[in-house]
């Protein structure tokens, strides 16, 4: 197998790993923290903009992991830096 | 109507007019026209303001955007809430105008670039120790970095240096994905389920529009004196006791 072949194959194969794995733990804490935030609101209706935003910026924190899961991947798809080395 | 193709994640690439060493692309023109729109817009509606009960209808439009920053704002600094409103403000409007625009055929958002999210970024990263020093003092400001004791020095810079990267890559992550999502499903399942993801995209959009000025006020609030926290803290605790 020549190295051209196998620089995309990893490529892509680290790209779909990265999204599944990477996309497993923000998923549950963000599944936690909506329940949780739920319930707060639930039992205090009258905190919800204060719960309502803390849970957004929270959320976002949790996200970002996972956006930098995707952008990792993204980055091995359509602007990977190993073809420089491989096509010159 | 493909402004920047499939194979690309940034519309940097997509060069609209050069000459030499002058090179205008997507990401520019978009730039300057969400901004066109926001400053003329804004420039026409304030042109006859009016303090009577009649008011024009484009200016209650303004109001309500600009109390309702306000009053977000507000909830979360203690004092000096109508000095945060221009950089903030202007940070959500700007993003949720330009996520918003989406929906209009052939516009690429330029927040779907790295190098606008970077730019955003990087103000808030200069606003926090504006914010911080003008409000507290440069001794003060530079005693937080050392707060529980000195080892905590690089811990400090290194925080900052992090959250502006994660404001850079979250928005640019977000708003980058949502268009390649759509990119892919319309050559997957034309139709119907891509303009499902359009609206998804927009809510979207405007929660990241949302986030991005909620964090960059809760980075500023951080750098602000931490009297105000002093004297939270006895609140809290009263009423956590009762």
């Amino acid at each position: 197998m020549d190295s051209v072949s196998l620089v995309a194959m990893a490529s892509i194969f680290g790209a779909g790993l990265a999204m599944a794995i990477g996309s497993i733990g923000p998923g549950l804490g963000m599944g936690q923290a909506i329940s949780q935030a739920l319930a707060a609101i639930a039992q205090q209706p009258d905190e919800r903009n204060s719960l309502t935003r803390t849970l957004f910026v929270g959320l976002a924190m949790i996200e970002s992991i996972a956006i930098y899961c995707f952008v990792i991947s993204m980055i091995l798809i359509f602007a990977n830096p190993f073809w420089g080395f491989i096509t010159k | 109507m493909e402004i920047v193709p499939l194979s690309q994640i940034s519309p940097d690439q997509v060069i609209i007019w050069s000459w030499g060493f002058i090179t205008i692309n997507a990401t520019i023109l978009y730039t300057w026209l969400v901004m066109a729109i926001l400053v003329v817009g804004s420039w026409f509606v304030t042109r006859n303001l009016s303090a009577e009960i009649n008011v024009s209808r484009w200016q209650h439009f303004l109001e309500v955007i600009v109390s309702i920053i306000r009053g977000e704002i507000s909830e979360m600094t203690k004092k000096g809430t109508d000095s945060f409103i221009p950089l903030v403000g202007t940070l959500f409007l700007f993003i949720c105008l330009s996520n918003i625009l989406v929906i209009v055929p052939g516009f690429v958002a330029p927040t779907s670039s790295m190098t606008t999210t970077a730019a955003l970024a990087t103000c808030v990263f200069i606003a926090v120790p504006f914010y911080g020093i003008t409000r507290t003092g440069v001794l003060h400001y530079i005693k937080e970095y050392f707060q529980p004791n000195f080892i905590f020095f690089p811990f400090h810079v290194m925080g900052e240096l992090s959250r502006t990267l994660a404001l850079t890559v979250r928005l640019f992550g977000n708003i980058m994905s949502h268009e390649k999502v759509v990119g892919i499903l319309l050559a997957v399942t034309p139709f119907l389920f891509p303009v499902v993801m359009q609206v998804l995209g927009l809510l979207i959009g405007i929660i990241q529009a949302y986030i991005f000025a909620i964090l960059s006020m809760v980075y500023i609030a951080s750098a602000l004196s931490t009297e105000d926290e002093t004297h939270h803290h006895p609140a809290q605790q009263e009423s956590a006791g009762t």
